[in-house]
């Protein structure tokens, strides 16, 4: 007697790509703006990045309604934030309530694969990087999603830190100026855009700095 | 006469048909310093007096911002609104979260005016010893609002709440007619000077008084200081006469001024400001 397993799944993945870049006093986010199920395209201009907080961008691919609702959720309790504290949440207060609000459904996760990105209480760029249910950790920079596996080893290739067990210990933060991490990045989509079905279209991205927040667009191939 | 035999707690009625614990928070409301607030067509003002128990204290916090569109004024148990304001957030951010929309103001006097009205019906609770002037913009356009202890709620163009705020109420009351078309400088001018009717003497400066707007394309915020300081500067309000509208402007405003303890400069601008801005309290 084999066990009865369900007929549906309460999860579909949308697709597409992620990145994040840390910068001395910038941060840039980015992610491809289609959405896909199968091997169809539900939409070629939908965005995966949320403001959270005024130094502090979210992006995330995988199961689109999960990560709708977990921007939601973070929305709503950065506002019960405000109320209580009179200012806004630091980024690295968003990246430990992220963790916190998807272990809370380590039983039934968030199908989300996120990138949090943003600027420190210092001013320099800080990114964070998540599994589904809440594991996180600071690092130079990062990619999710499909095409994660593509980009990832490129950018080891362009920007590792040292190893943390070199002494004297070096910053985590990459060495790159605004404007070539913004290049990087769009050759990055470029490249996996290539390979991975479900990345393309548009890539969005927005550039996280002292002058506050700028947004940009590039196209994509379509195929 | 009966008094004191019905007002043990707030489950029993007085013959009177009255609940005399749910009166006894109203004159909780009536202690608690005064609150104010004006509407226009586009724009809510909220003014309160704060007054710190002593020159050691920092002043009560008597304004809370509830969402972009809604604030909240509160006189009586300071403490009792605090908790009442952190209701309202939480409604507003929950029915954000629904319906991806502002929550009308209208809903969340409701709900608030629900909540009230649960205390004056359980043994086991005490009323709300607070009154909230809730000021909000929505689709119907600009609102205020009182709720009572007793669970009762009334929209206004302009009220006052709290100690002497009769005084206010009675300002407004000769000014209300013009408020729907005021402009939004004008709405915050009246405001200060309803405030400073419920001084009663004491002299108006940012220290003693809060400022709060919310308008058409103007989320709820509280005025800083400095802000708050010039215009009451700008609108150099003069000691105003308790006498008759039809009394002359110059007259008034140079009897004012001689009255006024700054002296002849003070009196001098203020005819000044008078002219200029054609605003003066005199005016009808």
């Amino acid at each position: 007697m084999t066990k009865q397993h369900a007929n549906w799944s309460p999860y579909d993945n949308n697709g597409g790509s992620c990145v994040a870049i840390a910068g001395s006093d910038y941060c840039v986010i980015a992610a491809d703006t289609r959405m896909s199920t199968g091997y169809n395209i539900l939409t070629r201009d939908y965005s995966k990045i949320s403001h959270l907080a005024e130094k502090c961008v979210m992006a995330s691919s995988g199961f689109q309604a999960d990560v709708k609702a977990l921007q939601k959720v973070l929305s709503a309790r950065h506002l019960t934030y405000q109320h209580q504290h009179n200012k806004q949440m630091s980024c690295p207060a968003m990246a430990q309530l992220l963790s916190n609000t998807l272990y809370y459904k380590r039983f039934f996760p968030y199908y989300s694969f996120n990138v949090l990105g943003g600027l420190d209480s210092e001013g320099k760029g800080c990114v964070f990087t998540y599994d589904a249910v809440g594991s996180y950790e600071r690092v130079g920079y990062s990619s999710q999603g499909s095409g994660s596996t593509l980009i990832m080893p490129f950018l080891d290739n362009q920007l590792k830190s040292p190893s943390p067990l070199l002494l004297p210990a070096q910053d985590a933060v990459t060495p790159l100026s605004e404007a070539e991490a913004v290049d990087l990045v769009k050759t990055v989509f470029a490249s996996a855009t290539e390979r991975d079905i479900y990345t393309g279209d548009k890539v969005e991205i927005v550039i996280l700095n002292a002058g506050g927040i700028h947004r940009e667009f590039m196209d994509l191939r379509k195929d | 006469m009966f008094r004191n035999q019905y007002d043990t707690d707030v489950t029993t009625w007085s013959p009177a048909g009255r609940l005399f614990q749910v009166e006894y928070a109203m004159e909780a409301v009536k202690q608690g310093s005064a609150a104010i607030g004006l509407r226009s067509k586009t724009h809510v003002v909220l003014a309160c007096v704060n007054k710190a128990n002593s020159e050691l204290s920092s002043h009560q916090k008597k304004i809370f911002k509830v969402d972009d569109h809604i604030g909240v004024a509160i006189a009586g148990l300071t403490a009792d609104g605090r908790v009442l304001s952190r209701y309202m957030r939480s409604e507003c951010i929950n029915y954000n979260y629904t319906y991806e929309s502002p929550l009308p103001v209208g809903r969340l006097v409701v709900q608030l005016a629900d909540k009230a009205q649960v205390c004056t019906q359980r043994s086991w609770k005490r009323p709300y010893g607070v009154g909230l002037l809730v000021a909000g913009l929505d689709e119907s356009g600009a609102h205020l609002y009182y709720n009572c202890p007793s669970g009762n709620y009334f929209e206004y163009q302009a009220f006052a709440i709290g100690s002497r705020s009769q005084a206010a109420k009675t300002y407004l009351e000769r000014k209300f007619n013009n408020f729907t078309a005021s402009s939004r400088e004008d709405l915050i001018k009246d405001a200060l000077i309803a405030a400073r009717e419920s001084l009663q003497g004491e002299k108006l400066t940012s220290s003693v008084c809060t400022i709060a707007v919310v308008g058409v394309g103007e989320p709820f915020h509280i005025l800083d200081q400095e802000t708050v300081q010039q215009l009451i500067d700008t609108f150099e309000i003069v000691r105003e006469e308790e006498t008759a509208p039809a009394e002359p402007e110059a007259a008034a405003e140079q009897d004012a001024a001689t009255e006024q303890a700054s002296g002849a400069d003070q009196g001098g601008a203020g005819n000044q400001g008078g002219a200029d801005q054609g605003g003066s309290p005199m005016d009808i």
